[in-house]
């Protein structure tokens, strides 16, 4: 989960990192008030779960109360990658010598927590990682001990920082992992820590914590904004489902991830589009499987569906009944379905299936190829 | 032989005494696993079909011999379930369990360092040896006794492999699970490792799927240390990056590190055949044995 840069910047400048001062705004007064206030230069910032605001137009500085009614009148409102912006960072502008990066994540390899430090901050970080890992300073943590204030200085002084602000950006990087670890960080970041007379400030702020851990941290997970850039995405949310949209015509629902992309690819594989992935868990029940139906009928790209259930957990009876019990309630199916059971009480299944509803196939090859026919069919 | 269960394997089930671990516990036993003791805290003295259940593992080992235990603990609780069968010093851990908090596991595998106990999973569906135990949730009848060796980060996605292979006549020698987590106990290379040493084994599938480096590392073992033939599956390579594909595991980064194709060229320079289907997977499964 996503915290907005401004969420971040409280729980970071609240444990003493500096950040510059800024406001929420969700109006174009409000933020012009904040920005009188703050005086001038200010950015005013896009506070939406998209990357590269910066670039998109979702970022402005300002000079006088004019301008800044008139980047509040455009970003306020503007669509960003398909997320409707409804607040804005009001935020002094600081003048920078260097721009640095401090993050903390976890290297999965690893198994542990790693602390990064690099003089390369800004906007193309992700570019020198790829391209020059060796100007990124890499500390891992044991997570028995938590990060020593000597790993703090060590990373510090291996990304050759400045003597000058050397002590203050490792005082910064052993706050930002102590906040890490205590709030169940997946990732968090300081993109660029600003540079500017002597001291430094984090001018952008990331942190993400684990999903799987909200349920202790209730003061973070209260922060949560589900919006979804995608209608369909944000009702997957709603019936907890596993989904992912993308741009094909034959729509996939199946149990297991890694069945479902198997599944995905081999649509791929036959000469078709994949629409989406969507798993539905393990043990789905009929109404799941019927939600799950209706989620991608709503998709109006899709134009075949393909069902693909190896049953462990899973009932290929339960499954059948949900099928049934879907398409019962139309009168003329919207899209091909093809299903293909497997596993447990498959047989049953495939009995309970009314094959004047759906296209029974008895392997997954065969099941997929049928639906990539059958979506050529209609688009041709 | 197989690799780390046998008939011989004494189980204790932590958690027990929930809904999945009651289930799971009668379909073990009706397999044949033999499940000797289950864990609870304040439930010792009950009984679940006949297994007598104890408040701690290490009472569990101590009145039972248990030797491995197979974990269906609640995710807020899993991270010390998987401390407590460490500390009781089971053989194997297999932990069923999804959606552990990733601290906690970095902490488990931290402590796992300093064991020798192999820990299966999270997030898996558990490891069988058909004919003789499974520990987990995996469908038993779906798989048959034979010679092939299958390492799997998916469950359904294994199940169907073992189909695709069991329909040709081809069993398996053990069947492992390792997980769609980030951090996980026994990875591919410990896995093959295991198989490399078992004679029963003679081929073995790894399936992967994008996310992290495990395949493209495995890979290399392959090419560098191992006798046994390899086929391999990769699942993923349609998922654009930057989406997690349902495993917390499974997501191809924003530098472009874990795509489905690196891991294809990795297993391939190794000399391990990858298919593009999962009949293809079993087409090279039979031509290597």
């Amino acid at each position: 989960m996503r915290l907005h840069e401004y969420q971040a910047k409280r729980l970071f400048a609240k444990a003493g990192i500096p950040t510059p001062e800024s406001a929420v705004a969700r109006t174009v007064d409000e933020a012009v008030e904040l920005a009188d206030e703050i005086g001038y230069p200010v950015a005013i910032k896009a506070q939406v779960h998209v990357g590269g605001r910066g670039k998109a137009g979702g970022i402005e500085l300002v000079d006088d109360a004019a301008e800044a009614r008139e980047a509040a009148e455009s970003i306020l409102g503007m669509d960003l990658k398909g997320y409707r912006v409804e607040e804005v960072l009001v935020e002094e502008a600081v003048e920078f010598t260097d721009e640095l990066y401090v993050g903390v994540t976890m290297d999965r390899n690893a198994g542990r927590p790693v602390a990064m430090v690099s003089t390369r901050g800004g906007v193309n970080i992700e570019e020198v990682a790829a391209e020059e890992p060796e100007a990124i300073a890499r500390e891992h943590v044991d997570p028995a001990f938590g990060m020593f204030d000597f790993q703090a200085r060590k990373a510090v002084s291996d990304a050759g920082i400045d003597r000058e602000v050397a002590s203050d950006v490792a005082s910064v990087l052993t706050t930002l992992y102590d906040l890490w670890e205590e709030h169940d960080g997946a990732d968090a970041e300081i993109n660029p820590l600003m540079v500017a007379d002597q001291a430094v400030v984090a001018a952008d702020a990331v942190f993400n914590v684990d999903g799987d851990a909200l349920f202790r941290q209730p003061d973070l997970a209260e922060l949560e904004d589900e919006t979804a850039g995608d209608e369909l995405e944000a009702k997957a949310n709603e019936y907890g489902f596993d989904y992912v949209r993308l741009e094909g015509n034959v729509g996939i629902i199946g149990n297991g991830a890694g069945l479902v992309m198997t599944t995905l690819d081999l649509v791929d594989h036959y000469g078709g589009e994949p629409a989406n992935f969507l798993d539905v868990g393990g043990g789905a029940k009929a109404d799941r499987i019927a939600n799950a139906l209706d989620m991608v009928f709503s998709d109006e790209n899709v134009d075949a569906v393909v069902f693909n259930i190896f049953g462990g957990i899973t009932r290929g009876d339960e499954v059948a009944r949900g099928i049934n019990q879907a398409l019962g309630q139309f009168e003329t199916i919207p899209k091909p379905v093809i299903v293909r059971l497997a596993g447990t009480n498959a047989e049953e299944g495939m009995e309970i299936l009314d094959t004047s509803l759906v296209q029974v196939e008895e392997t997954l090859e065969a099941a997929v190829q049928a639906a990539v026919a059958a979506a050529e069919e209609v688009t041709a | 032989m197989s690799v780390l269960v046998d008939a011989d394997t004494r189980v204790v089930v932590q958690g027990i005494t929930g809904g999945e671990g009651r289930f799971h516990t009668e379909q073990m036993l009706d397999y044949g696993t033999n499940v000797v003791a289950g864990a609870v805290p304040g439930k010792g003295g009950q009984e679940v079909d006949g297994v007598p259940v104890y408040d701690t593992v290490s009472r569990a080992v101590r009145e039972e011999d248990a030797d491995a235990s197979v974990v269906f603990v609640p995710p807020a609780f899993a991270g010390d379930a998987l401390f407590e069968a460490l500390d009781a010093g089971v053989d194997l851990v297999v932990a069923i369990t999804e959606g552990i908090p990733t601290q906690d596991m970095s902490r488990v595998y931290r402590r796992l360092g300093e064991t020798d106990t192999y820990l299966i999973g999270p997030n898996c569906p558990g490891i069988i040896t058909p004919g003789e135990a499974k520990l987990g949730i995996l469908p038993g009848n779906i798989f048959s006794p034979g010679n092939v060796g299958l390492i799997s980060r998916s469950g359904t996605l294994t199940y169907q492999i073992v189909d695709n292979l069991t329909k040709r006549g081809i069993g398996q020698s053990t069947a492992v699970g390792i997980g769609g987590d980030p951090i996980i106990g026994t990875d591919f290379i410990a896995a093959l490792e295991l198989f490399e040493a078992d004679p029963a084994t003679d081929a073995i599938v790894m399936c992967g799927e994008i996310g992290g480096e495990d395949e493209e590392e495995a890979a290399a073992y392959i090419g560098e240390q191992m006798e046994t033939p390899v086929a391999g599956f990769i699942a993923g390579r349609t998922a654009p990056p930057g989406k997690r594909m349902g495993h917390a595991g499974a997501i191809v980064s924003g530098s472009g590190t874990g795509t489905a194709q690196s891991k294809i060229d990795a297993l391939e320079a190794a000399g391990v055949p990858v298919g593009d289907t999962p009949e293809e997977v079993a087409d090279s499964v039979e031509s290597l044995l």
